[in-house]
């Protein structure tokens, strides 16, 4: 019937009791207080006849809790899925709470990710879509059946609407709370009827974001606000170098910091346990570490950089080939030549990694907003001789991630793991404890976001058409060597390296994508929006390029491109007429110059474009002023939180435009905090307005389709401004 | 013992001089709203108020808090300023991961108690030290406005 029900046959099972129940109407003996992970936990849970690991609860004080299976690390997912249970329930959305899923990969695997639980590629909504609707769907029929049998009507006598139930030929009316425990007692319906899109209520609208008040009033818990008795506090000693290792240390200054309890060594360097972070931190600064280097990564950037463009020179694996590019280029009127070059970037999340880990005899306790439950589960069973399934984890909310807390080797996780194993075979006691990383640990940890270069090639008849395009892209496999590999790395080529370049959507009849994946010892990961970080950069520009070698206006360019790709065209357009495009624009001083640069871009199914419009002054400074951004993401669930996803991808990426850079010299990170990786501040926010598409195809993912699009789209509005091409990031433009 | 004087609480802390007043308002004290994001003053999450003024609380020694008025995001809703940023906060959903956000809503009180009616200039002015790498700045300048309309 529909995707994910084909990929996961067994979960369309998930609402048959018999199937270990995964939805679930228990009674509290407690109210739930209030939304957000930690709140509402099993403590509030009377051990009922019913499971409370499901996706809604409902309890006798009427509040219904949605158990989200998804990280909820600021792109909203805490109300998204509450909106689907919520809809098909006839819930009003002030009786809606929302709270974490455990790891259970079997009632919470995302649907996309086969038996994975999992947040990521922006899907959180895409693959719960019809699965939390049912969810309520069969809640709203067991409180139905409830309220009939009480009063002894027909249920199709009885209506629900915003969470009251009410049999109007009798008059009478009750709510969730006080038919909860009654509809505990009733089967799980076999088959749900869910409602026509055009009887929605809540999907559309816009709702309050659940987490809003928790995050408003300091009472939102992260990992690092987690406290247990007993906890100690770790800092590490990591290598200076990748692949550096500790030979030898001196712990008798730490030992004598006061409040360290414990200095242990791990495989990731030497940790120092203390009671709290403060002394932890002095007891680190007075550790003294020899370490072994023979096998550390010591180029720079520079060099990598170098041997990048060596390999560019050189044919690669091919990624895809139409037509015949070389035979177009013989033939091309004109041909242009353009080399793009990309750093590696930090994900910089607001709450530096951490993690909180908790062992007993036969099982370890995690507590941490994680972002791949089942990843995690195995890499922490395993570094501790366990199983998966004896790693419980707690979910709480993560202080952003951007792909960070997605590391397909649990890196922080299992590092803080094994600094609880060292500690108690140490000590001979089990005590909790939070591995806390500083910023400057957790901007030098790698895991970046690879270097890239990129040498692209176009032809051009001589109309100005586009007929050959050539794209070699250089730079590291983000999945080789890891439990990924399989499923997307294919004939050497990783998905991720490529997409957005071999899927370039415009018709173009003679054109290949080729890549190399040099391996490097720099630990590489995603980051918001994967490929399409550099992909969509170098194709969009490159396009502007073309287009002013061919003499064309760069809108009707794509336009006339697009033809077969109606979402592309339609948010261009979109864009481009919300930003007047034809209009020229005006400078507020004299010798202020102006431009106006478009992109647009799909990845994980939704389709963005992005009109910027920028003023570089006399001196060479600039800025830009406004940005136009026009999504087409299928239905639109809930579209502030989608106009927030497109502000916040448009921040992220245009951070990374205008700062970005992890650089090495000598294989040693020179980033360390905010003064040399810099965020955006708001004294460069650009204007912002977000224009939805009207869909209504399943809705896709929000998170990070507008990340890509606003760094092309400021570059090409510089080339206009200017005349001079951006070919690499972050922008230095000369005056 | 130092003393330290907290949402209008008398405090007692067992802890070195030298550690940062964050340090001491989460472990010591157990008041977690403050956040650590940088541990050098660059990004403000972990703003309080030290006698009414924004001050960072990484770079701000306990010796230096002591017998001083401190106001952290949990007492801060005591104040008007507060109460009407922290609605706005709500109403505009500013908040995505919501890390950083104590430490905004901490430095757009101090400039609302300051000053009621903040031009846009002084909004950035006063709110340019505190990052948000989820990108709410503009949800934040419209949330600042609009509980400056709202503090009557």
């Amino acid at each position: 019937m529909n995707a994910f029900e084909i990929v996961n046959l067994s979960r369309r099972d998930f609402l048959k009791a018999g199937a270990g129940l995964t939805l679930g109407i228990v009674v509290p003996e407690a109210p739930a207080q209030m939304a957000g992970p930690g709140r509402a936990g099993g403590s509030v849970v009377a051990s009922g006849a019913f499971e409370p690991n499901a996706f809604v609860r409902i309890g006798t004080d009427n509040t219904v809790t949605v158990i989200v299976k998804h990280l909820e690390m600021g792109q909203g997912t805490y109300t998204g899925l509450p909106t689907l249970v919520a809809e098909e329930l006839d819930a009003d959305w002030g009786q809606i709470r929302a709270e974490g899923a455990p790891a259970d990969a079997g009632r919470y695997n995302n649907l996309f990710f086969g038996t994975m639980q999992g947040t990521g590629g922006s899907t959180a909504l895409a693959n719960s879509f019809e699965q939390m609707r049912k969810a309520g769907a069969a809640a709203r029929a067991m409180l139905l059946a409830a309220a009939a049998e009480r009063w002894n009507v027909a249920p199709d006598s009885i209506t629900i609407t915003r969470g009251a139930v009410v049999h109007a030929p009798s008059n009478r009316r009750t709510n969730f709370g006080q038919l909860a425990a009654s509809a505990a007692k009733l089967p799980v319906p076999q088959e749900v009827k869910l409602k026509d899109p055009k009887d929605f209520v809540l999907i559309g609208r816009r709702l309050t974001r659940t987490d809003s008040r928790a995050k408003s009033n300091g009472t939102a818990i992260y990992t690092q606000d987690v406290k247990l008795p007993g906890m100690l506090t770790a800092l590490v000693a990591h290598p200076p170098r990748f692949g550096g290792k500790a030979k030898s240390f001196d712990a008798d200054k730490a030992k004598a910091v006061k409040g360290v309890v414990d200095v242990v060594a791990i495989p990731q360097g030497v940790a120092v346990l203390a009671n709290d972070f403060w002394s932890a931190k002095k007891g680190r600064d007075a550790l003294a570490v020899e370490w072994e280097e023979s096998g550390a990564f010591k180029l720079g950037s520079a060099e990598i950089m170098a041997e990048y463009r060596k390999l560019a020179a050189t044919p690669g694996l091919s990624a895809r080939k139409e037509g015949d590019p070389a035979g177009a280029f013989a033939r091309a009127a004109k041909t242009l030549e353009a080399a793009y070059e990309f750093p590696y970037l930090a994900h910089a999340c607001m709450e530096p990694m951490n993690c909180v880990v908790k062992l007993s005899a036969d099982a370890c306790e995690i507590w941490n907003g994680e972002q791949f439950q089942s990843i995690d589960q195995a890499e922490v069973a395993a570094a501790l001789g366990m199983k998966p399934e004896q790693v419980k984890i707690n979910m709480l909310f993560a202080g952003g991630s951007f792909g960070r807390r997605a590391n397909p080797h649990a890196d922080y996780v299992v590092e803080a793991a094994q600094i609880a194993k060292a500690h108690a075979e140490k000590s001979g006691g089990r005590v909790p404890v939070k591995l806390v990383w500083t910023r400057e640990d957790d901007m030098r940890a790698g895991h970046y976001r690879p270097m890239y270069h990129h040498a692209l090639k176009g032809g051009l008849d001589a109309q100005g058409n586009i007929i050959a395009w050539q794209h070699r892209i250089v730079g590291q496999s983000i999945l080789a060597g890891t439990a990924f590999a399989g499923m997307m790395v294919k004939d050497g080529i990783d998905a991720t390296s490529v997409e957005g370049a071999a899927n370039l959507p415009y018709a173009v009849p003679n054109l290949g994508v080729e890549l190399h994946s040099p391996q490097m010892g720099v630990p590489v990961q995603w980051w918001r929006s994967v490929g399409s970080t550099h992909t969509a950069f170098s194709t969009e520009t490159f396009l502007d390029e073309l287009a002013a070698a061919g003499g064309k206006d760069p809108y009707q360019v794509r336009r006339a491109l697009l033809a077969k790709s109606p979402r592309h065209k339609a948010v261009l357009e979109m864009a481009a007429t919300e930003a007047d495009w034809s209009t020229p624009l005006v400078s507020a001083r004299v010798g202020d110059r102006r431009g106006r640069g478009i992109a647009v871009h799909e990845s994980f199914n939704t389709v963005v474009a992005q009109v910027a419009e920028v003023t570089v002054r006399r001196d060479g400074s600039w800025r830009v002023d406004r940005v136009m951004c026009a999504v087409d993401c299928g239905l639109a669930v809930n579209p502030d939180v989608i106009r927030a996803q497109m502000e916040g991808g448009i921040v992220y990426g245009l951070t990374a435009a205008l700062h970005g850079a992890i650089t090495l010299k000598d294989g040693v990170v020179e980033q360390s905090n905010f003064h040399d990786y810099m965020p955006l501040r708001m004294n460069e926010m650009p204007r912002i307005g977000v224009y939805i598409a009207r869909s209504s195809e399943k809705p896709t993912g929000v998170g990070e389709p507008s990340t890509p699009v606003i760094a092309p789209a400021v570059a090409n509005a510089l080339f206009a401004a200017t005349g001079k091409p951006i070919r690499s990031l972050p922008i230095r433009i000369q005056a | 013992m130092i003393t330290l004087n907290v949402n209008g609480k008398s405090m007692q802390v067992d802890a070195d001089p030298d550690t940062p007043l964050l340090w001491v308002l989460r472990d010591h004290l157990g008041m977690t709203g403050t956040k650590y994001g940088c541990g050098m003053a660059l990004c403000g999450a972990c703003t309080v108020h030290v006698n009414g003024q924004p001050a960072r609380s990484c770079s701000t020694p306990l010796s230096a808090a002591a017998g001083k008025r401190i106001t952290t995001i949990e007492g801060i809703g005591q104040t008007r300023e507060g109460r009407v940023l922290q609605e706005a906060w709500v109403a505009n959903d500013v908040s995505q991961c919501g890390y950083c956000q104590p430490g905004q809503i901490m430095s757009a009180a101090a400039l609302l108690a300051k000053v009621k009616r903040p031009t846009d200039a002084e909004i950035e002015s006063a709110m340019n030290g505190n990052v948000c790498r989820c990108g709410t700045y503009n949800r934040i300048s419209l949330a600042v406005r609009q509980a400056s309309r709202n503090l009557k």
